[in-house]
């Protein structure tokens, strides 16, 4: 469950301010598959970001999962992003000189699980995104499509409830970004919460709920992200 | 996240960076190991005054002509006398209780020859008791007879190497040789000894000391030499000393006492002082180092914006980021420290090997304190990049922008 209530955020770009976050007002239920579409610097990233508690609001308020989370710190937000969120980037962000499996093992690292659960949890979560063969290559051996699948199967190793994806197919070809959104839809069947961010107006349609963000605000949402998923053709 | 993790994946990193890693490795070793081998420098010389002067027994008691009115430093070699310090008053000395035996000392250069064979060394005047006083003995011959403390005695007894030079493998006890404008009889060759305080011992001559102040036309004793008892009070033996030169000077003891305590604790103090001088200038080297790992550390950071807002998003906090950046330096001159000590031990157990008569060795607290310092520097300098890595922005980190 997303809370997000007269959130605005304002960005000092140069001299001048940019509002990314204007008066934002949303909620998302558990196991919704949204889209957020809208022209660039329309704050679509911005508000992705703010989900995924990598940035805070100016004013307003943010509850996740019943949590306020802009009374917490630093080490706080950390750790309920660690437990409840999972990115995907368009740029995939995986570290060169790690492996396949030491990339989808880094989240559980960090917060300190044994190797040897997190071996288990890794090689699962490569299994689930058809990459389990791959576990020893480094992210140079492998195609874009099999990097984003890496990045979705580190992003949901720790069995978050949240999946963030910006730009998911961004750097895709058509039959790869079809693959990855056929595993990040599958996430979502179930159970995960999916919400993405995209320029791809294929991709926006296929969400059950779509935001359209222009300037900072909401300017259009369907609300009913529990609907049956759309049946357009990717 | 674990502490097991934080090395495996410095260790990762290291391997990533082979060369900048062993860059760094090079900086804190040379660092670590020139602390600890400059500081075995400064240790080896203190004790090889120690070893000198012990070799000479403790109960050394050596009295100068002048009076030198010193507070610390090192004693007065040369005093300028008002009153020379006579061989009378040595030979007064010997009644003293306490006093096991009194060696007058005349010291000068002069050319010894044989035949054609010729060299300038030092003559040493004195009597049979400086054999017992220096810890002399003679490997072939006899030491100075008794009659040499009052006689002109034509008799010598000849440094090792002196003997070498002016005889080869001939046999030279009962030669005459040529020592300034006299002739004496070669007695004895003293045994094979090195140096002892500064005297070459194999390269000198030894005379009976009415001799020497003939060769040298002077009354005045270079100084004297007293052994005293084992369990003598050296307080006492000075005042005593001083009550019979002020009897024999017309009520002026004018003559400086050194005893071999007050030399030693001088000579230590000096060298003790000088080791920690070295052993700072040395650590100069591993501040040095702490400026490059910052650089370095700082380039890093910058390079590895998307890895480190990449941590953040994946749930790394800024405190493990920050941790994580103290840790690479933390490991980084750990190993080096290893290294480095590593080194400056095989070092000082080569220069041992090579020159066995140098006591070099690395004082008890130079391992810790250059290993310490290594690491508080390596500390203290990556701290402002691994807070610089600790506030990146997740968000425009990942951008890859400038912030």
């Amino acid at each position: 469950m997303i809370e997000l209530q007269d959130v605005n955020k304002t960005y000092l770009v140069g001299e001048s301010p940019l509002r990314a976050l204007r008066d934002v007002n949303i909620t998302i239920d558990a196991g919704e598959y949204l889209s957020v579409m809208g022209p660039s610097g329309s704050g679509k990233s911005t508000l992705l970001n703010m989900v995924g508690l990598l940035d805070r609001p100016d004013s307003g308020s943010y509850r996740l999962e019943g949590t306020a989370t802009e009374e917490l710190g630093e080490e706080a937000r950390a750790r309920l992003r660690a437990d409840y969120v999972g990115f995907i980037f368009q740029a995939f962000h995986l570290i060169n000189r790690l492996t396949t499996l030491e990339n989808v093992e880094l989240p559980m690292m960090l917060a300190g699980i044994s190797p040897k659960k997190r071996r288990q949890s890794a090689l699962g979560v490569l299994e689930q995104v058809g990459l389990a063969d791959r576990a020893g290559h480094r992210p140079n051996q492998l195609s874009g499509g099999q990097l984003q699948r890496v990045a979705i199967a580190r992003a949901i190793v720790m069995k978050p409830r949240i999946l963030l994806a910006d730009e998911p197919t961004g750097n895709l070809d058509q039959a790869s970004g079809a693959e990855v959104v056929e595993v990040l839809e599958n996430l979502n069947r179930e159970g995960i919460t999916l919400l993405v961010v995209t320029h791809d107006a294929q991709l926006g349609k296929r969400a059950r709920r779509r935001i359209r963000m222009v300037d900072g605000q909401i300017e259009s949402d369907t609300g009913d992200g529990n609907a049956p998923a759309g049946s357009t053709a990717l | 996240m674990r502490l097991l993790d934080q090395l495996h994946f410095n260790g990762q990193l290291f391997l990533r960076h082979r060369v900048r890693t062993v860059l760094l490795l090079l900086a804190v070793g040379l660092g670590v190991a020139s602390v600890i081998m400059l500081t075995s420098l400064g240790e080896g010389a203190r004790r090889y005054v120690d070893r000198e002067f012990s070799a000479l027994g403790n109960q050394l008691l050596i009295i100068l002509p002048g009076r030198k009115e010193t507070t610390g430093g090192a004693p007065p070699i040369y005093g300028a006398a008002p009153r020379d310090l006579t061989l009378e008053d040595a030979q007064a000395l010997e009644r003293l209780p306490a006093v096991r035996a009194v060696a007058p000392v005349i010291a000068g250069t002069a050319p010894v020859s044989r035949g054609s064979r010729s060299r300038e060394v030092i003559v040493l005047g004195s009597t049979s008791a400086i054999f017992q006083v220096r810890k002399m003995d003679v490997a072939q011959g006899k030491i100075l007879p008794e009659r040499a403390r009052s006689e002109a005695l034509a008799v010598c007894v000849l440094g090792s190497k002196l003997k070498l030079e002016l005889f080869g493998n001939r046999r030279a006890i009962g030669e005459w040789v040529r020592a300034g404008d006299r002739r004496m009889r070669v007695i004895g060759v003293l045994e094979e000894r090195g140096e002892s305080l500064g005297l070459d011992l194999r390269d000198m001559i030894i005379v009976p000391v009415r001799t020497a102040e003939q060769m040298f036309n002077s009354p005045g004793l270079f100084r004297v030499l007293l052994e005293l008892d084992a369990n003598a009070d050296f307080d006492r033996v000075e005042d005593r000393v001083r009550g019979v030169i002020r009897e024999r000077h017309e009520g002026e003891d004018d003559v400086t006492l050194i005893s071999q305590d007050s030399m030693l604790a001088a000579f230590n103090n000096i060298l003790t002082t000088l080791t920690l001088a070295i052993a700072a200038i040395a650590a100069v080297s591993l501040l040095v180092a702490g400026i490059l790992i910052m650089n370095i550390s700082l380039i890093s950071v910058s390079q590895r914006r998307r890895e480190i807002g990449l941590l953040k998003a994946l749930g790394g906090s800024s405190r493990q980021v920050r941790q994580l950046f103290l840790g690479e330096s933390l490991l980084l001159v750990s190993l080096g420290s290893v290294a480095g000590v590593a080194v400056a031990w095989v070092a000082v157990l080569v220069v041992a090997r090579l020159w066995p008569a140098f006591p070099l060795a690395p004082p008890w607290w130079s391992v810790p304190a250059a290993v310490a310092t290594a690491l508080l520097s390596g500390l203290v300098f990556s701290l402002i990049p691994a807070r610089r890595a600790a506030a990146l922005d997740p968000v425009l980190a990942m951008r890859g922008q400038d912030l």
